[in-house]
């Protein structure tokens, strides 16, 4: 395997390892306290579902962008890795807005545990969204100018595990009332 | 005769990139060379351990005589004696065992016996050592700021290390948890670095069976740390959180449970010590071959009961909970997966007995430390099988046993394992040759103290004595005169055992300096690190060398020489 893929799946693995940490306490605590349920009725589901929505179409501008880069492509792959960008800052601003909204109804982080998570597990998911965005523009800005674009690739497999780890955040922290 | 042997590698120049003399800075500061970040690494690692010592030594100075205005420190407050054994655990573990065995050995040894001129990502090296510098830096500040640095032991148990009402170190905590959460990111870069360049750069003709023990070690310890150290990462943030926003993760009253933080911990902190005990059984596996002139017995074998040592040291974690409200039928199990782990150690250990059988053993300074590995970590194996079988571990946790039994694991690898490593390429790491009297002298003088601060300890731990107790004579029960007699005595042997650390201080600066020089195959071995100059110039070799055999090919019947270097065509 190349070098660099090499090292990006090595990156993913640990991260699973961080989240897999966080994800199994969130469900050991959910399974022995039923209250949860109640809490997990107030997200906002309809918001949750959007934005799954947004991070698979940016998933798909990602795939898209690695084709053109195997064809030599680098403008095309450029500017599809902005659209991917445009779904992460899309992906940011409607988690602000529903956040702003949840903690102006009085849920913040120290509500209770299951809000402390909610706040930890997808917090720590909106980081790697930004990281992901701005390793994301450094590529894009080289391979407009057709060079390296091996690391379209690279940093499309991040940006899948990104859009994985909320493909699990969505479903425990909105549908499982 | 060295020059013999290594057809593949002409003599290289200083500078054969064809950049001229680097600056100060662009060659020890900033270097993207693995051997230099290597060196970083091993002085900062050295650095931290003589701040650890120190730390051991003023605690020691007041358990054995209690009150007393320790010299060189001052009188060991309350607060103080928390803030000592915590980082001082916390010191040799993450600041020394992890950045001289790994990261130090593993940066040094991975390129020169894989035969490759860098690691496969030099500036992503560059930068762990640049986190891991400021890591320590921002470890050792916790102990200038308000309040001391953070008591509430190096395993941070919640809710002591979760409220500052508890723990009364509110800064501390939390700069120490950020030390700690820097130095991890730290080694998950170099891990990366180490787990590719071992896969994707080796020599052409280097199959996996040609690796030498000690890379595959240090492989298989990244991987171990990269897939373990998740949870606590995870954990991490959220102690930080209960820490600073009020978020109640572990707290019971609001819902929480302490008990996932030891969960979290431990699902790491277990691996992690296989990650720390690895590279220093590799070391001694090089070490032992070369001084015996022998092959490794079992290379496979080795290989194979390490990747099972990996495999199972995740399932073992609760033996460290017996007490902890942990379910009996699940601490059978554990107990079970705890025991049965001894078995692939313990084959290990057979091996290289076996290695050595018959072996034309050369008791130089590296071999004696490679030889005292094998005898003191049997003797920290053991204990654990007390400890691992939670009947016995009922009685036996949180006291000076248990203390007593993973010193007995960690001196062997983080001193015992870091000496025999350095004293073995010291050689080509510098070019010089290290005095061996003085050596000699130096191995005796740590070793015969080391048994004399720990024995002592087991029987205070048989006796009773529990840990982290900042004075005894408020417990009639431990305050009898013999356990007093008992802690001066370990304490004495401390101080002796440190002062000849002076000793190998005086051989190093001396060696460095004025030692003779080391040609380029000293020991006469069989690995690739041996066919370049000592030491090895910018790039390593001039022409990257081929492999054509195994590592350990020594004393072949048939051969006029007893080594056969891996380099050499047949």
């Amino acid at each position: 395997m190349a070098t660099g893929l090499l090292a990006v799946w090595w990156v993913v693995a640990s991260e699973i390892v961080i989240f897999g940490g966080l994800l199994t306490s969130y469900i050991m605590y959910r399974l022995s306290h039923d209250a949860w349920a109640g809490q997990a009725a107030n997200t906002n589901t309809a918001i949750g579902a959007f934005n799954t929505f947004v991070l698979l179409t940016s998933s798909l501008f990602a795939v898209l962008a690695h084709q053109a880069a195997e064809k030599g492509d680098g403008k095309k792959a450029a500017r599809l890795l902005y659209y991917t960008i445009g779904g992460a800052a899309m992906f940011i601003c409607v988690k602000s807005f529903e956040w702003n909204m949840e903690i102006s109804h009085g849920y913040t982080i120290t509500s209770n545990t299951f809000w402390s998570f909610y706040y930890t597990a997808a917090g720590i998911h909106a980081l790697h969204v930004i990281a992901g965005a701005i390793i994301m523009a450094i590529v894009a800005k080289d391979a407009a100018k057709n060079l390296e674009l091996h690391r379209v690739e690279l940093i499309g497999i991040y940006w899948h595990f990104v859009d994985i780890v909320w493909i699990f955040l969505f479903p425990l922290l909105y549908i499982a009332k | 005769m060295a020059e013999s042997i290594t057809t593949e590698a002409p003599a290289g120049e200083e500078e054969h990139h064809g950049h001229g003399q680097p600056s100060f800075w662009s060659k020890y500061v900033f270097s993207t060379d693995h051997k230099m970040i290597a060196m970083q690494y091993m002085f900062t690692g050295i650095a931290m351990a003589m701040i650890g010592g120190f730390m051991a030594y003023a605690f020691r100075m007041q358990l054995a005589f209690p009150g007393i205005d320790v010299p060189g420190f001052g009188i060991v407050t309350p607060a103080n004696y928390n803030a000592l054994v915590t980082n001082h655990g916390a010191i040799m573990i993450f600041w020394v065992a992890m950045p001289v065995l790994i990261a130090a050995f593993g940066n040094f040894l991975i390129p020169l016996m894989c035969g490759c001129d860098d690691m496969v990502f030099p500036k992503v090296n560059r930068l762990s050592y640049q986190i891991f510098l400021l890591s320590s830096v921002v470890l050792l500040s916790s102990f200038f700021v308000e309040g001391g640095g953070f008591g509430g032991a190096w395993t941070a148990y919640p809710p002591l290390s979760a409220k500052a009402e508890y723990s009364l170190t509110p800064l501390g905590s939390t700069i120490w948890l950020v030390a700690v959460a820097l130095e991890f990111v730290a080694f998950l870069l170099g891990g990366i670095n180490f787990i590719t360049t071992a896969m994707n750069s080796r020599a052409p003709g280097m199959k996996l069976y040609d690796i030498p023990i000690v890379v595959w070690m240090i492989v298989i310890a990244s991987i171990l740390f990269l897939v373990s150290v998740g949870p606590l990462i995870a954990g991490a943030i959220m102690l930080l959180f209960d820490q600073n926003l009020g978020t109640a993760f572990f707290d019971p009253a609001r819902g929480g449970d302490p008990i996932l933080w030891q969960h979290l911990f431990w699902f790491f902190g277990h691996p992690e010590v296989y990650v720390v005990l690895l590279p220093a059984l590799g070391i001694t596996a090089e070490i032992i071959t070369v001084f015996s002139r022998k092959k490794l017995f079992g290379y496979r074998t080795v290989l194979h009961t390490t990747i099972a040592t990996g495999v199972l040291s995740f399932t073992v974690w609760a033996h460290h909970q017996f007490i902890a409200g942990v379910d009996p039928r699940m601490a059978h199990v554990f107990t079970l997966t705890t025991l049965l782990i001894s078995v692939p150690i313990a084959e290990m250990m057979f091996c290289y007995i076996a290695t050595l059988y018959g072996g034309a053993i050369k008791l130089t300074t590296p071999m004696l430390w490679g030889l005292s590995f094998i005898a003191e970590f049997l003797i920290g194996g053991v204990t654990g099988i007390f400890l691992g079988a939670s009947g016995a571990d009922v009685y036996f946790h949180d006291t000076y046993f248990v203390l007593a039994h993973f010193h007995y694991t960690f001196y062997p690898i983080a001193i015992i394992g870091t000496f025999a490593g350095l004293t073995f390429w010291f050689p080509k790491m510098f070019g010089r040759m290290m005095n061996e009297r003085l050596g000699k002298i130096h191995f005796w003088g740590s070793i015969i103290p080391f048994n004399f601060i720990f024995i002592p300890l087991f029987v205070l731990g048989m006796g009773g004595q529990h840990r982290r107790i900042y004075d005894y004579s408020n417990f009639p029960e431990l305050a009898l005169p013999w356990m007093q007699d008992v802690r001066v005595l370990a304490t004495s042997a401390l101080l002796v055992m440190l002062s000849f650390q002076l000793v190998f201080i005086y051989n190093f600066i001396v060696s460095l300096r004025s030692g003779p020089k080391a040609e380029k195959n000293p020991w006469k071995s069989n690995t690739l690190e041996w066919t370049t100059d000592s030491p090895p110039p910018h790039g390593n070799w001039k022409e990257l060398p081929t492999v054509y055999r195994g590592p350990y090919e020594y004393s072949l019947p048939d051969r006029e020489d007893d080594y056969w270097p891996q380099d050499q065509p047949s």
